[in-house]
């Protein structure tokens, strides 16, 4: 079976031959695969597969293979967010979007790699090793959702789910030339999510083109009662498959194309935005004054969140435990062994960002800043329907070249985390290649308005060849 | 600048051990990163409240209502730690 195959494709062969043919050619794939995208693979696949033949099915993923990322919580199969402290954890529950892609027929394949605690951008801090990079195996596929992307890329799963905290979804997306989703905050339930950073995360999709996207959401996203953030709206994601941007006014912000760009990502990024106005768009060029400060803002905010939402990880109920004479020392012991480098520097620096005499100097003045960011984006979008720049501001970097230097690696997410910080939905799609290696394009829309920047996605793919571009072995 | 003594009371605010040895290159990577954090204080936020969370809701109720929970076995199934239907840690006091 070829690779790269669409739902709908997927669904025709299934007609013609039967879905667990296709899970079955999914597992062979996956089986030679040599970029680790995967951690654990579903011992129950290929019975799903099986009783869908049986018994048949009507829902809209009847019999598609999907992957789901590490801290996304599926009953009966492991989930341990790519980290040491979860070693062992197999969870007793189902998150809410694998309840709905269970109702919907999905076949779940595994569990997929990614930064440990998501909190990185190449995949490279798992307890599971690195992911690599199906377009240059000395590349890293972005992270955190590393692995959900890289699969995809590969054809060893048609379609994933991944996470995007600050970038999460859409970076991989950009750098394995895949499509990915960040949703608007509130539009799919983090019920089942492992929360890292609660206040800016988003479980979102990916694929290798934009309507199996809008296909994923309208299954995936939806009101749930038990995330309190979780929003009741109804939607209907795959109305918005349509070629046609006549009259879409776009906004180019300037500081999206700053210091430090690829001369080849830029490009690219031009190129489209030209291509776009070919197909009768019309752009601007808008400021967003507070771009610059939405990094330190976003890791702020991130790490003071993270440093709360793990404190659960102490080896009391479930997972690693070092033994210690009493709790603390237990706890202690647990966490200095359990959790990585990467994880516990941001643990350290949110708690010290929280503690007394520095709460109002980090914590509330990134909130306060947050608050500038937002703006930014309600200024901007009060005049455009839609913003465009570059996902990324270059390619895959090298395995290995960040990895010791924190700041460098947190430097590359300025174009990304600051949707985050606003909440707003942005969606990446393929846009070129610089050097062999993918770019992304990102299209940010304003809350709740997916339908936007899904039809500008599907248009541009409508009208361009570049989400046919494949890995050099994925032929 | 965060010291090597205040790393070490960090870790031990959020229960990480580290050890004499660590706490050095913890105070050099953090200390980089607190550097960059620092540029916040060129921004004028007199007067701007801050933002929590951005989703466009105040309070959330339920109804009190009594539903089913987890049976007992599946919640302690993830450690080998546990008694007569409880967790079981060393003493915390």
């Amino acid at each position: 079976m070829a690779a790269w195959t669409d739902i709908s494709g997927i669904r025709q062969k299934i007609a013609d031959s039967s879905a667990e043919e296709v899970t079955a050619s999914y597992i062979e794939t996956i089986g030679k695969s040599k970029i680790n995208g995967f951690t654990t693979l579903s011992d129950e696949a290929i019975n799903t597969a099986r009783e869908i033949d049986t018994n048949g099915h009507e829902g809209p993923l009847a019999g598609v293979p999907i992957a789901i990322k590490e801290n996304i919580s599926t009953k009966g199969l492991s989930t341990t967010c790519s980290s040491k402290i979860l070693q062992g954890y197999v969870p007793p529950y189902d998150a809410h979007v694998i309840e709905r892609l269970k109702a919907a027929g999905a076949v779940i394949l595994g569990k997929t790699n990614m930064d440990e605690f998501a909190m990185g951008t190449s995949t490279e801090s798992s307890h599971y090793g690195p992911t690599f990079n199906p377009w240059d195996m000395d590349r890293v596929p972005g992270g955190s959702s590393g692995g959900s992307a890289a699969v995809v890329a590969a054809g060893e799963a048609p379609v994933s789910l991944g996470s995007d905290t600050g970038g999460s979804v859409r970076c991989p997306a950009a750098y394995c030339g895949v499509v990915g989703l960040k949703p608007t905050y509130g539009c799919i339930s983090r019920y089942g999510l492992i929360s890292y950073a609660n206040s800016l995360e988003q479980i979102g999709p990916l694929a290798t083109n934009v309507a199996d996207i809008a296909t994923i959401m309208d299954v995936v996203a939806g009101y749930d009662k038990r995330d309190s953030t979780s929003i009741n709206r109804e939607n209907t994601y795959s109305d918005a498959l349509k070629d046609d941007v006549k009259g879409m006014k776009i906004g180019v912000p300037e500081e999206y194309f700053g210091e430090g760009i690829d001369e080849k990502v830029e490009k690219a990024a031009w190129d489209a935005i030209g291509k776009y106005e070919d197909m009768g768009a019309t752009y601007e060029k808008v400021s967003m004054p507070h771009t610059k400060y939405a990094l330190a803002s976003y890791y702020i905010i991130a790490m003071s969140e993270a440093s709360s939402n793990l404190a659960r990880f102490d080896g009391t109920r479930y997972g690693y435990r070092v033994d210690g004479d009493n709790w603390h020392v237990m706890a202690s012991k647990t966490r200095a062994e359990g959790f990585g480098d990467e994880v516990k520097r941001r643990i350290l620096l949110g708690t010290y960002a929280l503690s007394a005499g520095y709460h109002d100097k980090y914590y509330l003045k990134a909130l306060k800043v947050r608050t500038l960011v937002k703006q930014d984006f309600d200024k901007a979008l009060a005049n455009v329907d839609v913003l465009m720049g570059p996902t990324m501001p270059a390619p895959a970097f090298k395995i290995g070249e960040k990895i010791d230097d924190p700041l460098s690696l947190y430097l590359a997410d300025v174009n990304t985390v600051p949707i985050n910080l606003a909440g707003v939905p942005s969606i990446s799609v393929p846009c070129g290649l610089a050097d062999g290696m993918p770019v992304g394009l990102q299209i940010i829309g304003k809350h709740f308005d997916e339908n936007t920047i899904i039809k500008a996605a599907y248009s541009f793919e409508q009208n361009t060849d570049h989400n046919k571009a494949r890995p050099p072995e994925v032929a | 600048m965060i010291t090597k003594e205040e790393v070490e009371h960090v870790g031990w605010l959020a229960r990480i051990e580290i050890d004499a040895k660590e706490s050095d290159a913890y105070a050099e990577k953090l200390n980089s990163v607190l550097g960059y954090f620092g540029q916040l204080d060129e921004v004028d936020t007199e007067g701007v409240e801050p933002t929590y969370h951005v989703a466009d809701i105040v309070n959330v109720f339920r109804k009190d209502e009594v539903t089913g929970s987890m049976p007992q076995e599946e919640v302690l199934a993830n450690t080998e730690h546990k008694q007569e239907g409880n967790f079981k840690s060393p003493k915390i006091m």
